[in-house]
């Protein structure tokens, strides 16, 4: 027995429409049987609540008097986007302030606009004949504004990789802090609240579709940027005005050596309208698989650790390589409740009807990489192929001779085999003097912890591990760990030299 | 409960003879030493001991102050997102069965971890 959108619609009207959320309907549908659910629910409320970095929202000031047109706009010294009309702008979420300190960004500014906080308005204009003025700063709040519109590119992601890490550091991305050696796991999203994971084949969420967005009346607008359905990857562009937002449902944040970012809440009502609602909305956390990551390799794709479900998360344990491994959330359970809980409470009170797609989203459509022309520079290209090495059993005098002979800092140091064991550089011969009878060869005094790189790394991975071990030079090494080259901090100067690439 | 010691730089060794006198196991969770401000050690020590080695200790000369909060959670900012608690070794971060962040301030060794780790600035410490 199908319903219709309409049935479903005078339900709410009058009061009688049964609503649940998603994490009830697994227990309903066991209970009742598929059929049974169908009479018994008419819309499911589903919600999320995490970081959704691309966010922002458009803003009209009004004109000033003499007008200008607003070519170069900061919003409490958060940079936002000049090249709309004269005083029109886009501010994202993930720009950071320029004078203050890199945890205040474009999401902070959002939020300081929705808790009614007065925002320094700053900008810049050429001049021309219709627009004389040059200049402007002004303190504005939301209420001044004549529109605030939030539209976010990227919301609601149907599913998150989660994220580990072998390499010997401790990382800080998006995915928040990653202990080294697989420490730790993050992860992200509601599980079997979340919106998509609901209608996976896009049957209901589409444009036009009704939402909550940052505790707002909103809709989707239609398919989120980089929604890549094939693989369970759909995102949402989404809507709402900021004057209906309120902090209990967005919130600036800010993840520590990545930059600022958004923590929306977005859901999603469903019309239970027939057996495959029921069955998508009966979906459970122990149904949605996740796969973890290694966020150690610093690639687009990164290599697969395994493969658990949000059931196995939410435990807070894991098993990864036979060691138990503790795992943590990024994004809120309890808020992503909250969200689903004010929808159905909205619909509950007659508050939101529910409507389908105007326009459908492509289930089949999937995300391709960026096309690139120019190659990477790759660490072969810069690299010095000349190399002075030394052997560990060496005493430091010899040491000193070719450190100088060689005019280096570094030497990387050899075993028998001719295999890369350790570096000595002219601070260690230094000390190596200063304590002459403790230190009598190479191997007493060489760090043997040496942070290595590869013919074929890209210059930017290279560049990245001398500036987060603070070190001036990597040993290029091969696969049997031959060290065949060097690359020092100052050859990444040639990329820059006109004429090309050196060596 | 936990102990901060602050001794100059130029102490015996405070701690270990305390222990030797009182025969109580001190546990150091962690230390820390500066060129300026000395060195300073947070400690376990059992809660029924406590009193008898804060005497102890500022008798050898060290400045001894209890741990009533390693770490400070401000509910406010907090959205129960619970970035911390997988980065924190010593177990004080948890859910309860609402998905509320749970806080056990006393087994915190203010390492700072969390601190780095929340997205929303909802937790503090005093650094060691």
């Amino acid at each position: 027995m199908d319903k219709t959108i309409d049935e479903i619609n005078r339900r709410i009207r009058e009061g009688s429409a049964r609503v649940v959320t998603a994490d009830e309907m697994p227990a309903i549908v066991s209970e009742l049987g598929e059929e049974g659910a169908l009479k018994e629910v008419d819309v499911v409320t589903t919600g999320t609540f995490g970081a959704m970095c691309s966010s922002g929202a458009f803003l009209n000031f009004g004109h000033a008097e003499p007008p200008i047109k607003m070519e170069r706009i900061w919003l409490n010294d958060v940079d936002a986007y000049g090249g709309l009309a004269a005083v029109d702008t886009y501010i994202g979420a993930t720009n950071k302030s320029v004078t203050r300190a890199e945890s205040y960004g474009g999401a902070h500014v959002i939020e300081d606009f929705i808790a009614g906080k007065a925002i320094e308005l700053r900008a810049q204009s050429s001049g021309s004949d219709c627009y004389p003025r040059r200049n402007i700063t002004t303190e504005i709040r939301l209420e001044d504004l004549n529109q605030a519109i939030m539209v976010n590119p990227r919301n609601a992601y149907q599913r998150y990789d989660g994220a580990t890490n072998t390499s010997d550091d401790t990382l800080y991305t998006y995915m928040g802090t990653l202990l080294p050696h697989s420490g730790n796991v993050t992860f992200s999203g509601a599980g079997t609240l979340n919106p998509l994971c609901n209608d996976p084949a896009l049957r209901l969420i589409g444009s036009g579709v009704p939402i909550l967005l940052g505790g707002a009346p909103g809709m989707v607008v239609g398919e989120g940027t980089q929604h890549s359905s094939a693989g369970n990857f759909g995102t949402l562009m989404t809507t709402a005005d900021m004057n209906d937002m309120s902090t209990d449902f967005l919130r600036a944040a800010y993840m520590y050596r990545y930059g600022p970012t958004l923590y929306m809440g977005v859901g999603v009502p469903l019309p239970v309208l027939d057996i495959e609602v029921v069955r998508r909305t009966a979906i459970r956390d122990e149904d949605i698989p996740v796969s973890i990551k290694d966020y150690g390799v610093p690639s687009r794709s990164r290599p697969l650790i395994t493969q658990v479900s949000y059931a196995d998360l939410k435990t807070g344990r894991i098993e990864l390589n036979g060691e138990e491994v503790r795992t943590s959330s990024l994004s809120s359970y309890r808020k992503a409740l909250q969200v689903a809980r004010t929808l159905k409470q909205w619909i509950e009170e007659g508050q939101m009807t529910l409507c389908l797609p105007t326009r459908r989203l492509d289930p089949s459509k999937q995300v391709k990489p960026m096309r690139e022309t120019r190659k990477v520079a790759l660490v072969q290209e810069i690299m010095q192929r000349k190399v002075v090495t030394i052997k560990e059993d060496e005493e430091i005098p010899e040491a000193a001779k070719k450190l100088l002979k060689g005019e280096t800092n570094h030497l990387p140091v050899l075993n028998e085999q001719g295999r890369l064991v350790g570096v000595v550089t002219t601070f260690d011969v230094a000390k190596a003097v200063a304590h002459p009878e403790r230190k009598v060869r190479v191997k007493d005094v060489m760090t043997r912890n040496v942070i290595t790189t590869r013919c074929d790394e890209p210059v930017d991975i290279a560049a990245q591990k001398l500036d987060h071990h603070r070190i001036s030079a990597l040993p290029v090494v091969d696969a049997q760990n031959q060290c065949i080259a060097i690359l020092h901090a100052s050859d990444l100067g040639k990329l820059f030299k006109p004429g090309g690439q050196g060596a | 409960m936990k102990l901060l010691v602050k001794l100059s730089h130029r102490s015996r060794p405070i701690i270990a003879e305390v222990v030797k006198d009182t025969g109580v196991l001190i546990n150091v969770d962690r230390a820390r030493s500066d060129a300026h401000e000395g060195e300073e050690a947070l400690v376990d020590v059992p809660d029924e001991f406590c009193r008898l080695i804060s005497e102890k200790m500022r008798g050898l000369g060290a400045e001894v102050s209890i741990l009533e909060e390693g770490i400070r959670h401000d509910r406010d900012e907090c959205v129960d997102c619970g970035s911390c608690i997988s980065v924190c070794p010593k177990e004080v971060f948890s859910f309860n069965s609402e998905w509320e962040l749970q806080v056990e301030t006393k087994r915190c060794i203010l390492c700072g971890r969390c601190v780095i780790a929340c997205p929303h600035q909802a937790l503090s410490n005093n650094e060691i």
